[in-house]
């Protein structure tokens, strides 16, 4: 039980940290330490994600992180998306899809790694300059989140 | 392509393939809305979880209505888990944006080797 507790602050920590729901955890937990069954443990922990989600979009909503519209359109979207996926399910060969999707993960990894590697090179050529909070000045993808902040603001 | 179509496509992606393998929303629409649609990676983050809690809130209905659903077991995860959600975004605000990029990718490599074992 406190293992499980710790594996749910882990999988909150992930999803307010990177924007996911965390199930990549909470379905472990819920399988290995509370002996649910796969099926089960995917459903349980849909619950779990409900208000894990909802605190940390209030909190990004407060740092003025969160494109309410779009969230909402991707959202209820993807709801209608998962009744598609859920049929498709039975009728595609799964293995082959795991495959292919990791396969594709693999790909967005390589995508960000270049996204960090090129923000150092761009902040290792400008000498940085650090800001009274010690942020560092010269952080291209910052500049990027405060435009996208007024274009995408409601 | 408008803006709108491709969060619209997004939104369809990230519904089809969560119903299809089972994982999470996250995992597709942060990346698109980061390379595809020029978001920031804070602001990426932030409305995935609002969309998240849409699609969550959705799919619990629909697995909670086949008795799939253990709801105290549920809790024992998810109520620790709204600290750690706390604390995550409190450690986003103060880590520079390609940190965050970085520990994605290392995410993103997690979840490919979880695809292939399970």
């Amino acid at each position: 039980m406190i293992v499980a507790a710790v594996m749910g602050v882990a999988a909150g920590t992930v999803s307010g940290l990177l924007g996911v729901g965390g199930g990549i955890l909470f379905v472990p937990a819920l399988t290995l330490v509370l002996s649910l069954s796969q099926v089960k443990a995917e459903a349980t922990s849909l619950l779990a994600i409900i208000p894990v989600a909802l605190i940390g979009a209030a909190r990004q909503h407060r740092y003025g992180n969160v494109s309410l519209r779009d969230g909402a359109v991707v959202g209820a979207l993807s709801a209608l998306g998962v009744a598609g996926g859920v049929a498709l399910a039975n009728a595609l060969p799964q293995r082959a899809l795991r495959l292919l999707f990791a396969a594709m993960m693999l790909f967005v990894a390589t995508q960000f790694l270049r996204r960090f590697a090129r923000a150092r090179a761009s902040k290792a050529a400008d000498r940085p300059r650090p800001n009274a909070d010690g942020s560092d000045a010269s952080d291209l993808s910052d500049r990027a989140d405060s435009s996208d902040t007024i274009a995408g603001h409601d | 392509m408008s803006r709108t179509l491709k969060l619209a496509a997004t939104g369809t992606a990230a519904g089809v393939l969560s119903g299809l393998l089972g994982i999470g929303g996250g995992t597709v629409i942060v990346p698109l809305l980061v390379l595809w649609l020029g978001y920031g990676e804070r602001r990426a983050t932030g409305t995935s979880l609002a969309a998240i809690v849409v699609i969550a809130a959705m799919a619990t209905l629909l697995q909670g209505a086949y008795g799939n659903v253990d709801v105290s077991k549920g809790l024992i995860v998810g109520i620790p888990a709204m600290g750690g959600a706390l604390l995550g975004t409190w450690i986003q605000q103060r880590i520079a944006t390609d940190t965050i990029s970085l520990l994605f990718a290392l995410l993103m490599i997690g979840v490919a080797i979880d695809l292939v074992l399970t």
